[in-house]
């Protein structure tokens, strides 16, 4: 989840995740080097005593400053279209679940065996036990395990919602009557907080998605008794 | 060609990359294969034969389609009001 004052992206728990991380880094450096230039030169102008009144042209220079943004546009293209194939591949799941959309609550769907369906509501504010999360707990989580290709259906049953969970690297829109796909793979177990990222109403704020990556072994133990209880 | 069905359905995880549906819009790959099945099922029973094999249309629709959509859609059967051609 976001800490107070924080600046960055959340802790990748997926391989897509990080490698967006990476690119953001190398992007952000980009702009920060840019940035710096850009600011000491203007500095430099606004402070100087000098002047030359004689310059009319410069064919070095031209080519300089558009050679350069040239080759650093090259180097920023060039990773972020990696990124984009990689986020891109067909991948084979192990496992569907259905998050659909609700005002204004979640609810998923684990019917690739049984019919395992629950609701995912947020837990109220007076009902939290210490150590809690204000406004991103709910009374029951998506769990999937761990190291395994999950495909994600969203939908929704109401208005448009979306499902996003930054750690894992996904949003993706719930739209009514539109199933829409996609897929991460936890790369380690924990327990990773998102949003509703759609505007859906007077509790918007108030429906999060928790999913929790656990063990295939503790997965299974999970079902069943998510199925005994249902 | 029905045990090789059988044996696909038996190691059934998930329903696998269609390349049909590429993309993220899924909700024709769940709606084709609900057809499909209860396509199959009305030809094979009309030809006197088992419908095991179209079991496997029904595994990837169950995982696919939410089941909201699957009542709904039952329902309309039941009704004879489904819009699909089956």
């Amino acid at each position: 989840m976001a800490h107070p004052a924080q600046m960055g992206f959340q802790d990748a728990a997926t391989p897509v995740m990080e490698e967006l991380l990476h690119f953001h880094d190398h992007a952000l450096m980009i702009v920060y080097l840019i940035s710096t230039m850009v600011f000491y030169i203007i500095v430099a102008m606004v402070t100087t005593e000098l002047t030359n009144k004689y310059i009319l042209d410069s064919q070095e220079i031209e080519i300089m400053w558009t050679a350069l943004p040239a080759i650093i546009l090259v180097l920023i293209a060039m990773p972020s279209i990696r990124v984009l194939y990689l986020m891109d591949e067909i991948n084979d799941p192990h496992l569907t679940i259905k998050a659909m959309g609700h005002q204004w609550y979640w609810s998923y769907e684990y019917t690739d065996y049984e019919n395992l369906t629950f609701d995912s509501y947020m837990t109220p504010t007076q009902d939290l036990t210490p150590g809690q999360f204000r406004l991103l707990e709910t009374d029951h989580r998506m769990v999937v395990p761990t190291d395994a290709p999950i495909r994600v259906l969203v939908s929704a049953e109401d208005v448009l919602h979306s499902w996003a969970v930054p750690s894992l690297g996904v949003k993706m829109d719930a739209v009514p009557g539109r199933l829409n796909q996609t897929a991460f793979i936890a790369s380690r177990a924990g327990v990773f907080y998102g949003q509703c990222s759609e505007i859906c109403g007077a509790n918007h704020s108030f429906m999060p998605i928790v999913v929790e990556a656990v063990p295939l072994e503790h997965f299974e133990i999970w079902t069943a008794m998510m199925m005994e209880d249902v | 060609m029905a045990d090789v069905i059988e044996d696909k359905i038996k190691n059934y995880r998930t329903a696998p990359f269609d390349a049909r549906f590429p993309n993220t819009n899924q909700t024709r790959n769940c709606f084709q294969n609900y057809l499909d099945f209860h396509r199959c099922n009305k030809a094979l029973s009309s030809k006197g034969q088992e419908t095991s094999p179209c079991d496997w249309y029904q595994r990837v629709y169950k995982s696919l389609c939410p089941l909201s959509w699957v009542e709904k859609w039952d329902g309309q059967i039941e009704d004879g009001s489904f819009p699909g051609k089956i």
